[in-house]
Formats: structure tokens, sequence, C-alpha cells
């Protein structure tokens, strides 16, 4: 036999894990401008009304755009995490069979799925990076805006996009293709509404009944976060519960999203 | 050491949650709610060997296993029971060895479509740990050798089916695997395409590779395999060259014919007709392997009135594969 039979030297977890991601980036790329206008319209929606248009009517205090903007960013961050990896998981196992080749890679399938859930991560950071400066220019200066905690913000980034992306990595492979509509309406409004994005959790102080059923959302805790790191003069929940609390969503999250994608990919 | 091995590879598939839900549908008849959930057994304990540099084909009908078997040997399908070795690595506990050493040309083209026909080639080989400066070259040599040269910076979707399917063999070649699976790789392909597929298989087979291919065409198998492997409802009925098979095929020419009735009061009197060699029934359908080629149909439907049948259609088949498989597993291929 020729070189053919000879046996491949053994390949780098890492560098397969890297070449999967600059796969994604190149994607994402390509696709950036459909990728922000897709994940970041509804949150810039959400400025012009409520941090723009209300405050000018005077219907909301000035106060109220320092709440939303922490909120905003959440949004941003954890709906374009969930669907830069859910979306493509419904349309790979769902149809295209396009994820095969990377399925074959000569990696764990373990390995394959953190690689997307590293990738959405870094998708909902961009969205977020992408909606704040364009919201500040909306809202014009907003009063106790700081960067100043910038080890707080880093971590409760980089668990709440692990923890949506991870989220996507789930629904994505558990829910049947022609059921993602249902997603958007069933799972992702209702996390939207009462994730205390819009209105921060301690005003649900007027509302007890709600204040205590919201805290199964995990937008909350991400959204509490931004507020705690961004706007810490705003009454917000303490940040090691919210780091806790993510750290534990991100976990869960991560092992079912992990489990459910080796499923699909294993027969 | 075979490019392949399995014993007693079995794969069980839990029953489809359907009957479940049929069981809650208002007015399921307790018949219905009695039947047990069947589970589905697509492999029943084969067992395979595959040479070093073999052109290997696996032939069956549909739902004979043979997806199923491709399934397992590339890592995708986690057998039930029994082992698999390729490239003398376990899939089940090595599959990450068995990947390093096997390329899969699939069913239905897969390409990645968010990316370039190059870029196709270049991040599956980026995959298996091959640097672009390596990659680049290598994957304009097979583009080239595929006769799709003219398309390496086009999008995938504006190639044609066969050329989307040669794009499949070029991926599943960039990375010099040990062993190439392909499944069905000319369903769907015009008659041209085909033969022009034929050709880059001969070739890759001509440079001392193992491939394995399952088709449900008999030509298929007959004129590119070494040996194949007829496989029919997850079990393997023979196992030898073209060459060797067609001898074993039930001499003469089989004469299928399609009657009114039940064909089995009629084995007798056939079997004592002139030039026959053996009768077979199978509800209203009755084989006849005849020595004298079509020359038995005349008194063959004449002892059919007779016995006051009809005959619907008639057709022959000359000794081949087909007429092996018709004897061995009582169906047609298509």
């Amino acid at each position: 036999m020729t070189a053919i039979a000879a046996l491949p030297h053994p390949v780098r977890a890492s560098s397969v894990f890297l070449a999967l991601l600059r796969r994604d980036v190149r994607v994402a790329r390509k696709e950036l401008a459909f990728f922000l206008v897709r994940t970041t319209m509804q949150p810039l929606l959400f400025v012009i009304v409520f941090g723009y248009l209300l405050p000018k009517m005077n219907f909301v205090g000035r106060g109220y755009q320092t709440a939303l903007l922490p909120g905003i960013l959440a949004v941003s961050l954890s709906l374009s995490a969930i669907q830069s990896v859910a979306l493509p998981m419904v349309q790979d196992f769902g149809w295209t069979k396009e994820i095969e080749d990377r399925l074959l890679a000569p990696v764990s399938t373990q390995l394959i799925a953190a690689e997307k859930i590293v990738a959405g991560m870094l998708q909902g950071v961009i969205a977020a990076a992408f909606v704040l400066p364009i919201a500040r220019l909306v809202m014009g200066p907003i009063s106790g805006f700081t960067f100043s905690h910038v080890g707080e913000l880093v971590a409760i980034v980089l668990l709440g996009s692990m923890a949506f992306s991870s989220l996507g990595m789930w629904l994505g492979t558990a829910i049947a293709p022609q059921q993602i509509g249902l997603m958007f309406s069933v799972i992702i409004a209702p996390m939207l509404f009462f994730g205390c994005a819009y209105y921060p959790w301690r005003g649900l102080d007027a509302v007890p009944v709600m204040k205590y059923l919201v805290l199964v959302n995990p937008m909350v805790y991400i959204a509490e976060g931004m507020r705690g790191a961004l706007t810490p003069n705003v009454p917000h929940m303490p940040l090691p519960v919210v780091g806790v609390a993510l750290v534990l969503i991100a976990t869960i999250f991560w092992s079912l999203g992990m489990r459910s994608f080796y499923k699909r990919a294993i027969g | 050491m075979p490019a392949i091995e399995t014993r007693a590879l079995r794969k069980v598939y839990p029953a489809p949650a359907a009957p479940k839900r049929k069981r809650g549908a208002a007015g399921a008849g307790a018949a219905t709610a009695a039947v047990p959930r069947a589970e589905i057994v697509a492999l029943k304990g084969l067992d395979l060997d595959v040479h070093d540099g073999e052109f290997f084909g696996l032939l069956g009908p549909n739902g004979a296993g043979k997806t199923t078997t491709i399934g397992i040997l590339t890592t995708r399908v986690k057998p039930t029971s029994g082992t698999a070795v390729v490239g003398g690595a376990d899939v089940a506990s090595q599959s990450v060895q068995v990947r390093q050493r096997i390329g899969v040309v699939p069913q239905r083209p897969n390409p990645d479509r968010s990316l370039n026909v190059i870029e196709n080639l270049t991040f599956h080989a980026a995959y298996f740990g091959i640097p672009l400066s390596a990659s680049q070259p290598r994957a304009n040599q097979l583009l080239e050798q595929l006769g799709i040269s003219d398309k390496a910076y086009a999008k995938v979707d504006e190639m044609s089916g066969g050329q989307q399917q040669r794009l499949m063999i070029a991926r599943a070649l960039i990375h010099e695997p040990q062993v190439i699976f392909l499944d069905e790789p000319t369903v769907g392909l015009d008659p041209q395409t085909r033969l022009s597929l034929w050709e880059i298989l001969r070739h890759l087979h001509g440079e001392g590779r193992t491939i394995v291919m399952t088709t449900h065409y008999m030509e298929e198998a007959d004129k590119l395999c070494d040996r194949i492997a007829i496989v029919d409802r997850g079990e393997l009925l023979e196992l030898d060259t073209p060459a060797a098979l067609k001898q074993r095929a039930p001499g003469g020419t089989l004469v299928e014919m399609s009657l009114s009735g039940d064909a089995r009061p009629l084995v007798e009197p056939v079997r004592s007709l002139e030039g026959v060699l053996r009768v077979e029934t199978q509800g209203p359908l009755l084989r006849v392997f005849s020595d004298r080629g079509g020359r038995v149909i005349s008194p063959v439907i004449q002892t059919a009135e007779e016995h006051g049948l009809s005959v619907a259609n008639i057709s022959l088949t000359e000794p081949s594969l087909e007429t092996l498989f018709v004897s061995r597993t009582g169906r047609k291929l298509d």
C-alpha cells in the first residue's frame, strides 16, 4: 500500500475547535448585516419608543432610561445568543443536514456542540456592543451609567451569554422544526416581557406575587446583573446572588444543550 | 488487518412515537391499544470483513439496513450490540480515531451552503487539522480531477445535483482517508452523470483506496465492486465476487407472471413442463426458471388457463444478480 494507508497523525482537539470557530466567524461575517437586523431590531425599537418617545411625552420619568438601558443590552445579548445557535441547529438537524461535515470531524461530539455555544456567545456580545452606542445616541446622556465595574460586567456578560447560548442549543436541538414559531411566542416572548428587562426587579415590590414568580425566568438575572454592573445606582438584585444564579442556569442549560445535541447527532 | 470488521453487529431502533398518539386519539379501538410498541430491528447480527484496498458493495432494497450499517461504520449511529472496527479503531470506543480515517459521501449532497465550493473543502480539511497551505492546492487538484474546477469560487447553490455530488466526493477525499464510504451515491443522477461518477470511483479504487458503497442498483454493484454483500431485512444473505454470485444464481432465465389468482396449484403441472428448472410462487406471482428462455411462456400460460387462471403480466430476466436476489429474498430490488 501507498502513503494512503499510513496512519494519520492525531489531530489536536484545540486546532479542530479553532477551525470550527473560524468557520462560524466567517459565516457570521458574511451575514453580519442580516444578523444584526434580525437580532437587534426589536431592542432598538424598544429604545426608540420607551427610551426616547415616552420620556419626550413625559409619560415616564428621566430615571426610567437609566433602568431601561441595561435591560435592553441584556435582551440584545440573550436574544441574539439564543437565535444564533437555535436557528442553525433547527435547520441543520431538521432538513439541510449541513452540519454533517462537522460531525465527521475527528473530535468528540461534545466539543462540536461546545464550539457552537461559544460562537453563539460571541454573537451575543457583538449584538449588545452594537446596540449600546445606538441606544446611547437615541436616549441622550444616561445619568448614573458607568463602565467602572469592568470585572463585574465581563463576568455577567460571559455567564449570561453562555447561559442563553446554551439555552439556544437546547431549544434548537429539542424542538421540532415545525414548532420553531411556537418557540418565539411561547418561550421567548414571555421571557422578554417578564424578564425585568424593561423595568427593574425591585420595581416589582409593587406586585409581590410577580416579584417572586419572575424568579424562574433566566432573563431576570442577566438584566439585573447588567444593572448592577452598568447602573449601580438603580436598585437591583445583589450581584453575588445574580452571579450564583447565572452559574447555576448556565450549568443546567449547558448540560441540557449538550445532551440534546448528542442525541440528535448520534443515532 | 482488514479495513473493516464487524461481528454480530445489531441495531434496534426504539418504536416510533406514532402509536402512542393513536392510542390517545378519540375512537381508537381496544385492538390498537393492545398492540405492543414494536421495535425496529434494522440489523440482525451482521458479520462483515472488508479487505484493505477493496471496492466493497452493500446491495439491498430500501430498508435492508444498508444506511444503518454505513451509519454505524461512520460513527454516526450507535450499535445496539456487537462490534465494528474500521481502520483498526473501534467505532464505539474510538470514534474519534475512526473519523480520522474515513471519508463519507452522503446519500443526498449536504454541502455547507454558507461557504463557497473551495471553502467547503478547505474548511473540511481544517476540521482534520490540515492547514490552508496544504489544503488549498489539494482542493484545487481535486476539483480539477472531478471536473468542477470552474466552480471553485461559486456558491454551492449554483451547482447542479451531479456537481454537488462530485463536491461531496472531493470533500470525502480532502483529508486523505483510508476508507471511503458512499451511501447510494448515484441515486437521482441522470445516466450520463452516473457513468462519469463510475469512472471517478474506478479511478479512486485504482489508487488503492478502500471503498464501501451501498446501492440498490444491481448493475452498479456488478460493474464496480470486487465483492458484494447482499443484505435484506438486516441480514446478510450472500457475500462473494459478482462473478461467483452470478454463478450461484438459479440457472436459466427467470420468467415472472402475475396471475388472476393463487399460483400454488400451478407448481406441480408447470414443473413437469419441458425446459422448466424450478418453480416458485408467492400469492398470485409465479416464478419459473427456464433453460429455454422465453419459449416456456406459452405452455405455462396454457397450463394456467387450464386451471382457470389468466395472466396479467409477464417479465423476463436473464440469469444475473437480480435473479439471485429474487430467489433469495422473494422480491425484486426496486
